[in-house]
C-alpha cells in the first residue's frame, strides 16, 4: 500500500486509537456454500449436495469476470461459508487462481479462510500457506465434546487441539477462533475451560458468539417444541460480561460486540516469511513503538461502509451507497451465470439518512463508537446521550459517542434511542397538552 | 294504489337477503346482466365485505305480473343487525308485507324469530321463502318443520328458492303481488308520510326516504316535521330506481324520496311524520322514538397532530349517520379526542372502521362502556357514560346499570356452555324453550355492559358458530359499581379506566394487567402495571427491565436486515404514547379489548 493512500485513509476516518488504521481498499468475500452436514444453530446459506461444486466453481469464475473492473485493488479476501475447508486441493487452488485472474490485490492483503478443525490436515495447511492464506478462522465453538454434539458439529475437542497445533506448526501467525457460549445448561465454569483452552494457543483473534436461536434452524424448532431451554437473559449477561473481562485481562481488545483482537507481538521473522511466501501479510506495526491489534480487517469494512464485493450464492456487496445481494440458491446462481447474467436477487440504494442510520448503529456496536457529528442529525440527541452517559451506557471520547461494556449489552437499543429521541420527547409533549 | 306493493325482506345474517334483492332487481329488468354487481343494494365496501346491510336502500321495481297488470314493487331494504332494530321497525312500518327468508342449510335462527315478531307487530303479511335450496347440505323438509313449529307459519306457503342460482325468483315475485295487500290510504286526507331513512348527498343535503300514508306531497310544498315542528320547503320528490328518479308528486301508498334543503341527516329523525304546513295531519304516525346511543367509547387520533383531521372526519361522517353522537374528550395519556355514543357494538365497529378506511384516520378506540346512573348524597341523579366523569365515590348513594333481555338460539348440545357463560356474566331469570327437538332458545336478563365486550365472539366460540343472538333493552337496575383504574408505574392510564361491577373488577383488572404486560415492550427500567379501585390495588403485573438487547452477529448479510428493523422500530416509536416515562404502543389499547382466545 502506498503512503499516500494510507494518509488518505487517515484523513477520511477519525480514529479512536492509533492502533486502528482503517484501510479504504475494498474487500472481497467469497461464499463457499457447501457443508458436509448442517449444524443445528447455523442459518448461513449452505447445501450438503457436494455434486454442485464443479458448476459452482465455474459460475464463480464467471461472476468474478463480470465484476472485473467494477472494484479497484482489494486488500482483503475472505473465504467464508459454508465450509471452505471442505474444498479439495484442486478446487481451492482453482478458486484462488480464478480470483487472481480477474482481480488485483494489494501487497499486504489479508487472506482469511474459514476452516473446520477436522479438515485441517498438515497437507491442507501447507497448501493454504502456499496459496497465500495468511489468516485462518477456525470453527472451534467449544472444547467440550458434549457441547459439540449438541451444536451438531462433526469434530471433537481433540481434533481441534491437533488442528490448532498443526496450524501453528504450518506457520499461521494469525489465527482466529470462533466460540459459542450460552448453551442450554452450560455453566460459566464449562465455558471458562473452553476459553482457557483457546487461549493456550494465544490466538490473535477470537469471535465469541452468544448462541442465537435463528428462525428456521433445527435448534430453534427444538426450542419451540420445548426440547431445549434457552439461557436466561441474566445468564446471557453473565456470559457476555465474563467473556469481555476474561479476555481484556489477557490483553485482548473487545473491539466489537462479539470480536476480540490481541495486541500484536512484532514477529518480523514469521512476517517476512509470510511476505516471501505469499506477497501478503497481516498488518505490520506502523512504527516501532506502536503495536497493531489483530482485528479482522475484512469484517471492519462491513461496519464502516467500505466497499466490498461478495461472490457466491447469498453473498452481499456494497459500493457507492448501493447494496445488492445474490440469490440464495446454488442452482439458480449457476444457471444465471451460465447465461452470463449476474445472479443478483435484489438491491437497494441507500438514502443519506439510511447511510447515517447504518453508520450509527454499526458504530455503536464497536469500541470506536459513532462520531458526534453523526448524532447531530437527530433532534434531541444531546439529551438522550446525556441520559445514556448518566446511566453508564455510553461515554464521549474524542468527539465520539462510545458504548461502555454495559452499553454493548444494549447495543441494539442505543441506536434507536439516539435516533428516535425526538419522537419520544414529542409524544411526551403531546400527551401533556391540555 | 292497487298496483303498488310495499315489502321488505327479513332474514338472519348470511341467509341471502342481499342476493335475493339483487335477483329481484335483475328479474324485473332494472339492470342488465353486464352492469350487474353482486349485492347491488349494499353500496358500501364494508357492507359487501361483511355481507350485511348497514344503511338501508330502497328501490321501486316495475313488474308485469301474470295477471297482466304492471305493478310498482317497492322493496324497502332493512339493516340486518340488532343494533339497528329501531330502524328496522320503521322500515317495516312502511310495508304491508315481508318476505321472511330462511337459509335451508341453517334453518331458523334467533334473528329470524326476532324479525318475525317485528313483522307481526306491524300486522304484515308474511311470505316464508326457503333459500339456498341448491346447497348440498340444504334441508328443506327440516326447515319447513321449523317454520311451522318455531314460527307458527304455514309451511305449505313457503316458496323454495335459490337466489344465487335464480331458482324460484318468479314465484317470489308472483307471491308478492298475490299475497301482499295493496297499501291503504286516502288522497283526500292531509299529508302524513313516515321517514324511515335518510341519506346525505353532497349537493342536495339530506335525502329523506319515506312512505306516504295519506295525502300527497310535491315540489314547492311547505312541509313540517311533526316531532319538532321544523319547517322546510320541498325542492324535489321522486322514487328510487338505481338512481333517484324525480316525479311530479308522491301520493298515498307510494314509497320515495323528498329533498327539501335539509342540511344533514341529523336534522331528520327516523320514525318522524312529515305533514303539510298549511294543512297538517291531526296526529303523527305511531311508533316514533328518539334514538339513543347505548354504547359509549372514546376515539383518539394515534398522533396528536391529527386531532383536527379527526374532528373533520367525524363531522363529515355524521352527515350521513344521525345515530352517532360525539363530543370532545381529553385524556392525559391519549391527548384530545372524542367521546362517542353508538347504537351498539356493531355500530361502533362500523363507525371506527369507516373512519379508518374511508376517511383515512388512524385512531385508538377505548374500552366501550354503557351509560350508568348514580344517585348522589343530595338526591341528585346523574348519568355517566365516561369513566372520567365517575363521581366522588363518597357522594354516591346508589348506582344503577342498564339491563337487556338476551335471547340465544342454539343446538341443544351447547346449552351447558351457554348457561355457564350467562351465569358468569350475571345473567338472571333465564328461561329455556325447546321450539323444535334438538334446538334450544335461552332468554335471560343480563347487564348490557356484560355483552358489549367480546360476548358475541365468545358465544360464537363456545357454540362453534351455531349460536345466534338477539337482544332488547329492558331497564335500569341497582348495581354495585366501582371505577377501575389502570396505573403504569404509578401513573394513571386514564383511557383504560372503566366503570365495572364490583365483583367483576378483579377479573378485569387481572385481564388488563396481563394484556398490557404482553403489549408494552420491555424498557430500561422495571414497569409495574396495576389495577386499582380508589387507592386499593386489586391486580398487578410486572414487566422486567431489559438488561440485554444485542444481536451477536452483524456481517455483510445482516446489515440491511438490521437497518430495516431499526427503521421499523423508529416508526413504531413515533406511535408510542408516553405515560410518565413509559412508552405504550397503540396496540396495548386495542389488546385489552380482544377476546381471550385471539
Amino acid at each position: 500500500m502506498s503512503d499516500s493512500i494510507r494518509k488518505n485513509s487517515f484523513r477520511f476516518f477519525s480514529l479512536t486509537t492509533d492502533h486502528w488504521p482503517l484501510t479504504t481498499f475494498p474487500g472481497l468475500y467469497v461464499h463457499i456454500p457447501f457443508c458436509l452436514s448442517k449444524c443445528a444453530y447455523c442459518d448461513f446459506f449452505s447445501v450438503t449436495d457436494l455434486a454442485w461444486i464443479a458448476d459452482w466453481l465455474a459460475a464463480l469464475e464467471k461472476e468474478a469476470s463480470l465484476y472485473q473492473d467494477r472494484f479497484g485493488s482489494f486488500d482483503t479476501l475472505y473465504l467464508g461459508g459454508g465450509t471452505p475447508s471442505l474444498l479439495d486441493a484442486a478446487q481451492i487452488s482453482a478458486l484462488i487462481a480464478g480470483l487472481r485472474r480477474h482481480f488485483s490485490f494489494a501487497a499486504d492483503t489479508e487472506v482469511t479462510l474459514e476452516a473446520n478443525p477436522d479438515d485441517l490436515t498438515p497437507e491442507k495447511l501447507q497448501l493454504y500457506q502456499d496459496l497465500g492464506v495468511n489468516r485462518l478462522s477456525v470453527g472451534v465453538q467449544s472444547f467440550h465434546d458434549r457441547e459439540l454434539v449438541f451444536l451438531g458439529r462433526r469434530h471433537t475437542a481433540r481434533q481441534t487441539l491437533q488442528a490448532l497445533e498443526a496450524a501453528r506448526a504450518a506457520g499461521f501467525v494469525n489465527l482466529s477462533l470462533d466460540l459459542i457460549y450460552g448453551l442450554p445448561g452450560q455453566s460459566l465454569e464449562d465455558y471458562r475451560k473452553t476459553l482457557e483452552q483457546a487461549l493456550a494457543f494465544q490466538p490473535e483473534h477470537l469471535s465469541c458468539y452468544q448462541l442465537t436461536y435463528e428462525a428456521g434452524t433445527p435448534l430453534s424448532r427444538r426450542k419451540a417444541r420445548g426440547e431445549v431451554a434457552a439461557a436466561t437473559e441474566e445468564a446471557e449477561r453473565e456470559f457476555f460480561l465474563f467473556t469481555s473481562r476474561f479476555l481484556e485481562e489477557r490483553s485482548y481488545l473487545h473491539y466489537e460486540i462479539s470480536n476480540f483482537a490481541r495486541l500484536g507481538e512484532p514477529d518480523n521473522k514469521s512476517n517476512s516469511q509470510v511476505i516471501n511466501n505469499t506477497k501478503s501479510l497481516y498488518r505490520k506495526p506502523e512504527t516501532a513503538n506502536r503495536k497493531p491489534y489483530f482485528y479482522s480487517r475484512h469484517n471492519r469494512k462491513y461496519w464502516s461502509h467500505i466497499p466490498y464485493l461478495g461472490l457466491g450464492p447469498g453473498a452481499h456487496s456494497f459500493q457507492d451507497g448501493e447494496r445488492w445481494w445474490n440469490v440464495r440458491d446454488v442452482k439458480t446462481y449457476c444457471r444465471a451465470l451460465a447465461q452470463g447474467w449476474l445472479p443478483v436477487a435484489d438491491q437497494e440504494v441507500l438514502a443519506p439518512e439510511q447511510l447515517r442510520l447504518e453508520a450509527l448503529y454499526l458504530g455503536v456496536r464497536t469500541s470506536e463508537g459513532a462520531p458526534l457529528e453523526l448524532l447531530r442529525q437527530y433532534p434531541g440527541w444531546e439529551k438522550t446521550l446525556t441520559k445514556l452517559q448518566k446511566s453508564g451506557l455510553m461515554e464521549v471520547k474524542r468527539e465520539r459517542a462510545v458504548p461502555t461494556l454495559e452499553g454493548f449489552l444494549l447495543a441494539d437499543r442505543l441506536a434507536l434511542w439516539l435516533t428516535a429521541g425526538e419522537a419520544a420527547e414529542e409524544a411526551r409533549a403531546h400527551a401533556s397538552r391540555p | 294504489m292497487s298496483a303498488i306493493r310495499n315489502f321488505s325482506i327479513i332474514a338472519h345474517i348470511d341467509h341471502g337477503k342481499s342476493t335475493l334483492a339483487d335477483r329481484l332487481i335483475q328479474w324485473t329488468g332494472m339492470v342488465g346482466e353486464r352492469q350487474f354487481r353482486d349485492q347491488l343494494l349494499d353500496t358500501m365496501d364494508i357492507e359487501r365485505e361483511r355481507g350485511i346491510t348497514i344503511k338501508s336502500n330502497t328501490i321501486t321495481l316495475p313488474y308485469n305480473a301474470d295477471d297482466g297488470v304492471e305493478y310498482e314493487l317497492n322493496l324497502i331494504d332493512t339493516p340486518g343487525h340488532v343494533d339497528f332494530s329501531y330502524e328496522v321497525s320503521r322500515a317495516l312500518a312502511s310495508c304491508e308485507g315481508v318476505l321472511l327468508l330462511v337459509d335451508a342449510s341453517q334453518g331458523v335462527e334467533a334473528q329470524t324469530v326476532a324479525n318475525l315478531y317485528l313483522a307481526m307487530e306491524h300486522d304484515l303479511t308474511i311470505i316464508p321463502v326457503i333459500n339456498k335450496i341448491d346447497l348440498p347440505q340444504a334441508d328443506v323438509e327440516g326447515t319447513k318443520a321449523q317454520i311451522e313449529q318455531e314460527l307458527g307459519l304455514d309451511p305449505d306457503q313457503a316458496i323454495l328458492c335459490s337466489a344465487k342460482e335464480g331458482l324460484g325468483v318468479d314465484e317470489v315475485l308472483e307471491a308478492i303481488v298475490r299475497h301482499i295487500p295493496p297499501p291503504k290510504g286516502s288522497l283526500e286526507q292531509p299529508l302524513s308520510a313516515l321517514i324511515f331513512d335518510a341519506h346525505y348527498d353532497t349537493f342536495r343535503g339530506a335525502i329523506i326516504s319515506c312512505r306516504v300514508f295519506d295525502g300527497e306531497v310535491k315540489p314547492g310544498d311547505q312541509i313540517r316535521f311533526m316531532s319538532n315542528n321544523a319547517p322546510y320547503k320541498v325542492e324535489e320528490v321522486g322514487i328510487f330506481r338505481l338512481q333517484r328518479e324525480p316525479r311530479k308528486k308522491l301520493t298515498a301508498g307510494m314509497v320515495g324520496y323528498i329533498i327539501a334543503g335539509i342540511k344533514t341527516v341529523s336534522d331528520t329523525r327516523i320514525g318522524d311524520t312529515i305533514t303539510l304546513e298549511e294543512r297538517p295531519a291531526a296526529q303523527p304516525l305511531p311508533g316514533f322514538k328518539e334514538v339513543k346511543p347505548v354504547v359509549f367509547a372514546s376515539i383518539y387520533p394515534v398522533s396528536a397532530d391529527d386531532y383536527l383531521a379527526l374532528a373533520d372526519a367525524l363531522e363529515k361522517y355524521k352527515l350521513n349517520d344521525a345515530a352517532l353522537i360525539y363530543q370532545k374528550d381529553s385524556s392525559a395519556a391519549l391527548g384530545q379526542g372524542f367521546r362517542c355514543g353508538f347504537l351498539g357494538l356493531l355500530h361502533l365497529e362500523i363507525v371506527t372502521e369507516r373512519l379508518e378506511r374511508e376517511f383515512g384516520q388512524s385512531i385508538i378506540t377505548t374500552v366501550p362502556g354503557v351509560q350508568y346512573r348514580f344517585t348522589l348524597a343530595d338526591g341528585q341523579i346523574i348519568t355517566v357514560d365516561n369513566p372520567m366523569h365517575y363521581p366522588d365515590p363518597t357522594r354516591i348513594k346508589g348506582s344503577e346499570e342498564p339491563y337487556i333481555r338476551a335471547s340465544i338460539l342454539i343446538p341443544e348440545r351447547y346449552l351447558g356452555a351457554v348457561l355457564k357463560m350467562c351465569l358468569e356474566r350475571r345473567g338472571v331469570n333465564s328461561r329455556i324453550n325447546y321450539p323444535t327437538p334438538g334446538r334450544v332458545e335461552v332468554t335471560f336478563e343480563i347487564p348490557l355492559a356484560e355483552v358489549i365486550i367480546d360476548f358475541y365472539d365468545r358465544l360464537k366460540t363456545i357454540t362453534q358458530g351455531y349460536g345466534s343472538f338477539d337482544y332488547e333493552l329492558l331497564d335500569y337496575r341497582p348495581s354495585d359499581l366501582v371505577k377501575l383504574d389502570i396505573l403504569v408505574n404509578g401513573e394513571k392510564l386514564d383511557a383504560l379506566s372503566m366503570i365495572v361491577f364490583r365483583t367483576r373488577a378483579r377479573d378485569w383488572g387481572v385481564r388488563v394487567c396481563e394484556r398490557l404486560k404482553d403489549e408494552i415492550p420491555r424498557q430500561q427500567f422495571k414497569i409495574a402495571i396495576q389495577g386499582a379501585i380508589g387507592g386499593q390495588v386489586i391486580s398487578r403485573s410486572t414487566i422486567n427491565a431489559f438488561r440485554k438487547d444485542v444481536t451477536a452477529k452483524c456481517y455483510g448479510g445482516d446489515i440491511t436486515r438490521k437497518r430495516k428493523l431499526l427503521e421499523k422500530q423508529k416508526a413504531g416509536k413515533k406511535k408510542m404514547k408516553m405515560v410518565g416515562a413509559v412508552e405504550i404502543p397503540q396496540s396495548a389499547f386495542v389488546a385489552v379489548l380482544k377476546t381471550e382466545n385471539e
